[in-house]
């Protein structure tokens, strides 16, 4: 696929071959992502970062992909001081916005707000998350930290843990997941289960997922744990979402019959799902997670405005 | 002797083959009762049918369907058949068919959804039909819930 001018909405919209292409590339640019090469792919190319809602991580991690290829970065990290808060609808402020730079970064709290975003951008729209929607970068670094920490995404096992019903990460990395050949694994509680939808989707796609409600059951197993915050707010009652969250939290105990190469992944920012202690161990691998999302999005900055032609 | 529940008309449109029981539904969606209307509206529920078992109908005086509205039927009716009528001839009869790609005439009902938030775009929906109508949002990605309360 030609990748230039396209927009990044969703994970759906891409293949295998695609992802395939754009781990390829991030591969590459690890060497600059780290600071250890200069590159001037971007120069003179400006990139907006329209954060409708906070996100550290996110927003830092593109800003940075974008500067270390030589680009430079425009933009706001809340909509507070922005006509947003007049009123101005999304549609005019991204027209703004493709008329100001080469390409846009855009995350805002309601779903669908990418795709309305490319139906009114000359230049391409990166999704850096809508709402309760997607989030196909953090999609594709996971991916890559998969590929780069695991040996490789093909013929492994991967157990989602934690908050599968309203986890934004889980439902677009499912479904990537699907896309190769692996076997998943839901562990989370009854009321947090992954959505049927999602279970039947993943299951038309390769081996029916398992589900089941305990982390102890999939540690010996797994190459892949990818924990995912427990929300409070999601409990009526507090004593409950105590109990669970005390179910599903990792620790160097929990960890004790897992194979020797298994990786520890989590979106961040993590509260007390993964104990201190295993950031020690060879298994946390969410670090570098982190960090892995620069590679990632220097690959897409570049493939969707054509940098990765010259 | 065919038994005729309700009368032919002049002019006008009948939308025969309705789901039994929907054909109230179907009324609704039409914007019907109306105030202004100065035409017959005839309904007809649980009439008994070859094809269906028992079917309803609805015949509506002096108006002819636009193809938004045909489509708003397909979706909470997908095997009714729209039959137009001009001097007691018939103009034209077909099937209403199910769109692939619905635009402008079903609000998502995820409240969070962008297309409910003012912005000048229309809502389009992908329509899937296996075991019952499914009306999937290309915003948002969430299914409709409730079609017929969904459709505007």
């Amino acid at each position: 696929m030609n990748f230039k001018g396209m927009h990044i909405v969703s994970v759906r919209d891409f293949s295998r071959e695609d992802i395939e292409h754009i781990l390829d590339l991030a591969d590459t640019f690890i060497p600059t992502a780290r600071g250890e090469e200069s590159s001037t792919l971007m120069n003179g190319k400006i990139m907006a970062t329209l954060f409708f809602e906070p996100s550290t991580r996110t927003r830092l991690s593109f800003e940075s992909a974008m500067q270390r290829l030589g680009g430079r970065v425009l933009g706001f990290a809340d909509p507070g001081g922005t006509s947003a808060k007049k009123g101005e609808t999304l549609a005019d402020t991204i027209r703004m916005a493709a008329a100001y730079s080469d390409l846009i970064v855009l995350r805002h709290p309601q779903e669908g707000a990418a795709r309305l975003a490319s139906k009114f951008s000359d230049v391409p729209v990166i999704n850096a998350g809508d709402g309760a929607g997607q989030h196909p970068t953090q999609t594709l670094l996971d991916l890559l930290t998969i590929r780069r920490e695991a040996g490789s995404i093909d013929g492994k096992k991967v157990a989602l843990v934690g908050d599968l019903k309203y986890g934004r990460t889980v439902h677009s990395l499912a479904y990537a997941l699907a896309m190769f050949d692996t076997e998943l694994t839901f562990v989370a509680p009854p009321t947090l289960q992954m959505p049927e939808e999602m279970v039947e989707t993943v299951g038309h796609m390769g081996p029916k997922p398992k589900l089941v409600n305990s982390v102890e059951e999939v540690v010996a197993d797994a190459d892949v744990i990818y924990v995912t915050r427990i929300q409070k707010e999601r409990f009526p009652d507090p004593a409950e979402y105590r109990k669970v969250a005390e179910v599903y939290k990792i620790t160097p105990e929990v960890l004790e019959d897992a194979k020797k190469k298994m990786i520890v992944m989590h979106p961040l920012p993590r509260v007390k799902e993964i104990s201190p202690e295993v950031d020690d161990t060879e298994y946390a691998a969410y670090f570098k997670q982190a960090f892995y999302g620069v590679p990632a999005r220097m690959a897409l900055i570049s493939l969707v405005t054509g940098g990765d032609q010259q | 002797m065919k038994e005729l529940k309700i009368t032919p008309i002049s002019n006008g449109t009948a939308i025969d083959h309705i789901e039994a029981g929907m054909a109230m539904k179907v009324a609704r969606i039409l914007e019907i009762p109306d105030a202004e209307i100065r035409s017959t509206v005839s309904i007809a529920m649980y009439v008994k049918s070859k094809k269906m078992g028992f079917k309803d109908i609805l015949k509506i005086e002096d108006r002819v369907l636009k193809k938004k509205e045909v489509n708003k039927i397909s979706l909470i009716s997908p095997n009714a058949s729209i039959v137009i009528i001009k001097d007691q001839e018939v103009l034209e009869k077909y099937y209403v068919s199910l769109p692939k790609v619905i635009k402008g005439i079903a609000k998502c009902s995820n409240p969070n959804c962008i297309t409910n938030r003012g912005e000048p775009v229309e809502t389009e929906f992908q329509v899937t039909n296996g075991k019952e109508i499914r009306l999937r949002c290309l915003y948002c990605d969430k299914n409709v819930t409730d079609i017929l309360a969904s459709i505007v």
